[in-house]
């Protein structure tokens, strides 16, 4: 049976350097061994992991795995084997039962618990539709180019989460009262002691608003491991640094939490675009919070042929939880735009398609799409830099030959 | 080739299904590590020092160029060393730097 697979899937070799050809090969046959990201440096090896479909490879150890972008086409939801996957150090918990496995709620409370599985899973559950986005989710793209985790556009992904409000375990567990934060921490952990471990902390308020979420399903069926099986962190709006998987520890706390991965990493410039001039240091930083808004053309991929004439893009768009008030679509790049008609509303935290339909006349064209959320945000038409590579959100430029 | 190791795993959409309280232990198999550090001056000191602690695809996915040489891998590594606790020699810094400004 042949799949559909990442329209820039490459043989190996065989176009290796250039996206420009990838959407003319159509399905392929068999498992392609590389995929070039249209970035410089971009061939990545396409994997095969446990409970994943093959998947786009940035790193093994620990594993990174990135989305191939041709998912987002085929609905608003996300399936668990195509979810990206980031780690950020290498002690995997490789062997969990979720029979003995628990989640400690300690710190500044009146009633530390120790709740298993079963005993969150006896609890009322609540669902929600929320996309889980890296921080560097398209990190590759910034230019000037910055270190870290080279992404493209695939680190995101759009669930419906299942689990316990984290509200309800607080409040079961009695927030005493002066605190200030709660800090999450899974069992993956560091390989030398030196290390930092990864905890994350939200304030107080946040942790209790009723959305933030300890989560055991994900699209009905439990998490996969690699996206933290089986309890992880799931806060709504939220860059996914937050998303604390295999959680097992929360804690209270009455201090303002500052370890290296609150305090020094995942910091963005404290001003309205979160960015600055390319290659200087930001005077002041905050810790990364919400996403801003985006949307992709997703039917098409950059450096597509398509035939001259009527055509539907579509695509998807969100933001940090406001929902997405408009999509408007361009198809001489940039100069003029048509709004688009959303689809089914999923949520304000979820993926909202949309689709418009066009008519191409033969030659090059640049197609654009452009989201604007229900608070009045929306994309830039120049892309605004951070030495992190965090937070991009320029509007995509896709360019296609009609023939 | 991968093992899959996964018992009791409910597939992807099948919701709406009850799930049972209990599941099965699972063993996650991670696939054999396959990158490979290019072939360099102090090839061991990388391999020994950077390998502790993650794969190479790490150092060969960072953007290439003049500008990502020297001062970029001398950032890098000073990360390392002072942001993840890395327990570099003072001497094999110098040495790492300069296979990783040759070989990327």
């Amino acid at each position: 049976m042949t799949t559909r697979e990442d329209a820039v899937i490459n043989r190996r070799g065989l176009i290796k350097g250039s996206s420009a050809l990838a959407a003319a090969f159509g399905p392929l046959q068999a498992l392609a061994d590389t995929v070039t990201l249209p970035i410089g440096n971009g061939e990545r090896p396409i994997v095969k992991y446990p409970q994943k479909r093959p998947m786009i490879g940035l790193t093994s150890r620990p594993p990174q795995l990135e989305t191939p972008f041709s998912v987002f086409n085929e609905g608003a939801i996300t399936p668990n084997d195509a979810f990206f996957v980031r780690y950020h150090l290498a002690g995997l918990p490789l062997d969990i039962d979720p029979d003995t496995f628990t989640v400690e709620i300690k710190g500044k409370v009146n009633k530390p618990l120790k709740l298993k599985l079963a005993d969150l899973k006896r609890m009322p559950s609540v669902d929600i539709v929320a996309v889980n986005q890296c921080s560097g989710n398209s990190r590759g793209f910034f230019e000037p180019r910055v270190p870290g985790g080279q992404s493209g556009n695939g680190a995101m992904g759009n669930a419906r989460w299942r689990g316990v409000p984290l509200k309800a375990v607080l409040d079961q567990a009695g927030v005493q009262a002066g605190v200030k934060q709660v800090t999450f921490n899974g069992m993956d952990g560091p390989v030398l002691e030196t290390t930092p471990d990864f905890v994350k902390a939200l304030d107080i308020d946040h942790a209790r608003d009723g959305e933030v979420m300890l989560a055991y399903q994900m699209n009905g069926a439990d998490l996969p491991f690699l996206n933290g099986f089986p309890l992880r962190l799931v806060v709504p709006g939220y860059y996914g640094t937050y998303w604390v998987k295999h959680l097992n520890e929360v804690t209270v706390i009455d201090t303002v939490f500052d370890n290296f991965w609150m305090k020094s990493a995942y910091r963005i410039p404290d001003n309205d675009c979160h960015c600055v001039e390319p290659g200087t240091a930001p005077k002041a930083t905050v810790p990364i919070n919400r996403f801003d808004v985006r949307s992709f053309i997703t039917s098409v991929a950059d450096g597509a042929k398509v035939k001259a004439g009527e055509l539907t893009l579509k695509g998807i768009a969100f933001d940090g939880g406001s929902g997405i008030k408009e999509v408007a679509v361009s198809t001489d790049d940039g100069k003029s735009w048509t709004p688009a008609k959303l689809g089914q509303d999923l949520g304000r935290y979820s993926f909202r398609e949309w689709q418009l339909p066009v008519k191409l006349a033969a030659g090059a064209h640049v197609l654009k799409a452009r989201a604007t959320s229900n608070k009045g945000e929306t994309q830039p038409a120049t892309a605004s830099w951070n030495p992190a590579g965090y937070m991009r959100n320029v509007i995509e430029a896709v360019h296609v030959t009609a023939g | 080739m991968n093992r899959f190791a996964l018992v009791g795993l409910l597939v992807a959409g099948s919701a709406a299904i009850a799930l049972p309280v209990s599941a099965k232990p699972l063993n996650y198999d991670l696939p054999e590590e396959t990158a490979t550090l290019k072939p360099g001056p102090n090839l061991d000191v990388v391999q020994g020092n950077c390998g502790a602690c993650h794969s190479s695809d790490y150092i060969q996915t960072q953007p290439r160029g003049p500008k990502f040489k020297k001062d970029f891998w001398q950032a890098e590594v000073t990360k390392m060393i002072k942001v993840y606790g890395a327990p570099i020699k003072e001497e094999d810094v110098p040495k790492i730097v300069d296979y990783l400004s040759v070989t990327y």
